[in-house]
């Protein structure tokens, strides 16, 4: 039996710490991992924890993060709990095998320390890695700072494993903003923790001898469209697990999570809308924003796939403007998240004046004035009752202001 | 005079990133020096490099660079040669890119036997990500992913190399500037795949929890592992294969053949089909 790990009823952990404990307490059966900044302290502290004593399963590291994704789906196919955790061009390298732990419907669980993608190489945070995933058929949750880096990778197994759900789930942290910076962490007890994701339960195992399966059959016109419809129906089903979870932890811990998190948005005719560090920058700005008369609010799903249509649409239907902040290069549109929120409005009849914001790329630094530039900006818009700014704005680039589809263009 | 090393450096970026001590300056320098041996202009040199702290190798020489992605040098390096088979190509790779996420794109480059330049930085760990297991760090010694001595075994790059085709290996280390230099040489002017196991220090991160934590130890551990080709011969292949699974291995010019090249090749099968070059 693993070692207890004696921990106090506040921590100072950072993002890296706090996963590695929720994955420690977990007691995954495999952890296959390759190293990467900014997540390799994850792996590094499991280890370590493995070596100490704290941790019963096995660690592997494999030659490349292809590897480590492969070994993932063979040890979960075989009937295991299992966990891994990357960044950036390991999560790159994986995206072949994470559409295979998706369609195998392997719940295996990923902490992703979300960083840019190369080329130009860069060390530092933005969401290119987690947008890179976004079709492969995971649950993706966002972790806006280290606590929640810690609870949403213990909830991420109990929605994982979930015998309605039985997907994989990624939990997002913001590269070195969340990841190296220490915050007051509260976590749970080994027990408890333990007893809320509870046990794995085996389904269809490998290794059970006497009930051979397959995994990673051929299927072609005739089957293939089933499988991936009834792949998407378990994600579009998965939010009622979701709150189900939520609601279990909140039971648990006191600390509520919802499929879209919220800040001043009761009256608010102007709202931000993030994922990540910048929805707790942008709460801030918020209020700066209301002492200046401007009814700010801020919105950030904490899940972006499956993407919490019908609440986005409805906690943002009466707010006159909104921007839409994408950490990542949009290459060609107005933004991922941008898209979703237009089209979530859109397809529930409401029809707010939404702008795209482009910010953080490569861990460009995003302050709160920066935020409340934004709300100055939306206030405009929502004054004059029609879009009067750029469709498209860029948040602290460097050289001639760039934006497109200005008003007249 | 001393060497002047600028026309192939980019100053502006001086000093290194690398830490102080560290054996990949010995490496720069002394494949600069190669390079100036050999009359090559920079502008006829391509350097790829991957991901780690030799990465840092395209930043800082002045010639052609590219920094690719983790363990693909090999392959982008075949592209460019294709495309220009009358440039110099260099690759450098770290244990970690060359031979564990990349260890395929390298064998298949020994095995095609293309005109490539392969410097395998060897300092037995994961250096820039801090102290994870390498498919080269010996047997019993830390690492992060290690905590109670490594257990894998490891390669012998340059048995590898052979065993996939290369047609010259040359093993040195940082500790032997000059021999490395002439080893660079030789193994440059040779046409075809070029194997080199260069055996570097990280005394940071290799060294640091294996009672190696300066340069000079790190130095003189990979000294002591080392032994003259001339000497090894004279050994028994079971006293060979006991001396490698101790850690020892040969250094200097291991193989050198002349086979047929594939960019050569490539050009008659260009020529058969009426092509034009």
């Amino acid at each position: 039996m693993a070692e207890k790990y004696e921990l106090k009823t506040k921590e100072v952990w950072d993002g890296n710490t706090a996963a590695a404990h929720a994955l420690r307490q977990a007691q995954v059966d495999v952890v296959a991992a390759y190293p990467i900044t900014p997540s390799t302290p994850i792996v590094q502290n499991y280890a370590q924890f493995l070596a100490d004593g704290y941790v019963d399963g096995e660690f592997v590291m494999v030659e490349s993060e292809h590897s480590a994704m492969s070994a993932c789906v063979g040890a979960s196919a075989a009937g295991g709990r299992v966990a891994t955790a990357t960044s950036s061009q390991g999560y790159a390298l994986m995206v072949e095998v994470l559409y295979q732990a998706s369609g195998m419907r392997c719940p295996i669980v990923m902490t992703v320390v979300n960083r840019a993608l190369a080329s130009p190489l860069n060390i530092h945070g933005d969401h290119g890695d987690l947008y890179l995933g976004r079709d492969a058929g995971w649950i993706h949750l966002i972790a806006n700072n280290p606590q929640e880096a810690y609870d949403m990778t213990l909830c991420a197994f109990k929605i994982a494993e979930d015998e309605d759900v039985r997907l994989p789930v990624s939990t997002n942290q913001d590269g070195f903003l969340v990841s190296h910076t220490a915050q007051i962490v509260e976590p749970l007890d080994d027990d408890t923790a333990y007893k809320f994701i509870g046990d794995y339960k085996q389904r269809n195992p490998m290794l059970d001898f006497n009930n051979p399966v397959t995994y990673g059959a051929q299927t072609e016109e005739e089957w293939h469209f089933e499988h991936k419809a009834r792949q998407h129906k378990a994600l579009m089903d998965s939010p009622a697990v979701i709150e189900r979870v939520f609601k279990e932890f909140k039971d648990l811990t006191g600390r509520e999570y919802k499929l879209v998190e919220s800040y001043n948005m009761d009256d608010a005719e102007v709202a931000v809308v993030a994922m990540g560090s910048n929805y707790e920058t942008a709460k801030i700005a918020a209020d700066k924003a209301r002492e200046m008369g401007i009814k700010a609010g801020v919105v950030c799903p904490r899940s972006f796939r499956p993407f919490p249509l019908k609440e986005v649409a409805e906690i943002l239907k009466n707010v006159k403007a909104i921007g839409a902040m994408d950490r990542s290069a949009p290459m060609g549109t107005i933004g991922a998240l941008h898209n979703e929120i237009t089209g979530a409005l859109n397809a529930f009849g409401y029809n707010s004046i939404v702008t795209g914001y482009i910010y953080g790329l490569g861990g460009r630094d995003t302050t709160v004035e920066d935020n409340l530039e934004v709300f100055k900006d939306l206030a405009l818009n929502a004054e004059a009752g029609k879009r009067v700014t750029p469709l498209q704005k860029f948040i602290k680039l460097r050289g001639p202001e760039l934006s497109f589809f200005k008003v007249g263009e | 005079m001393a060497f002047n090393y600028d026309y192939y450096l980019r100053t502006d970026k001086m000093p290194t990133l690398w830490c102080w001590g560290c054996g990949d300056g010995v490496i720069l320098k002394a494949m600069i020096r190669a390079f100036a041996k050999l009359g090559w202009d920079k502008n006829d040199i391509c350097v790829v490099s991957g991901i780690g702290c030799s990465g840092r190798f395209s930043s800082y020489l002045d010639c052609n660079t590219v920094h690719t992605t983790h363990g693909r040098t090999v392959a982008y390096a075949t592209g460019i040669k294709l495309a220009h088979p009358e440039k110099h190509v260099v690759v450098v790779a770290g244990d970690g890119d060359g031979l564990a996420i990349g260890g395929n794109h390298t064998i298949h480059g020994c095995r095609r036997n293309i005109d490539l330049n392969f410097v395998l930085v060897n300092n037995f760990i994961y250096g820039l990500t801090n102290s994870q297991v390498s498919p080269t760090t010996p047997q019993g010694y830390w690492a992060v992913t290690q905590q109670y001595g490594n257990i894998d075994p490891t390669f012998d790059p340059a048995e590898l190399a052979k065993g996939a085709g290369a047609t010259f290996i040359g093993r040195e280390s940082v500790a032997e500037a000059q021999k490395l230099e002439r080893l660079f040489v030789k193994g440059f002017e040779h046409k075809g795949f070029s194997f080199f196991d260069i055996h570097s220090n990280c005394h940071v991160n290799f060294g640091r929890k294996n009672k190696l934590g300066t340069a000079k130890a790190n130095l003189d551990w990979i000294e002591g592992n080392l032994m003259a080709k001339a000497k090894w011969d004279k050994m028994s292949s079971e006293e060979q294969h006991e001396a490698r699974k101790s850690g020892k291995f040969p250094r200097g010019i291991l193989w050198h053949v002349e086979e047929p090249e594939y960019c050569d090749l490539y050009d008659t099968v260009i020529e058969k089909a009426g092509g034009k070059k």
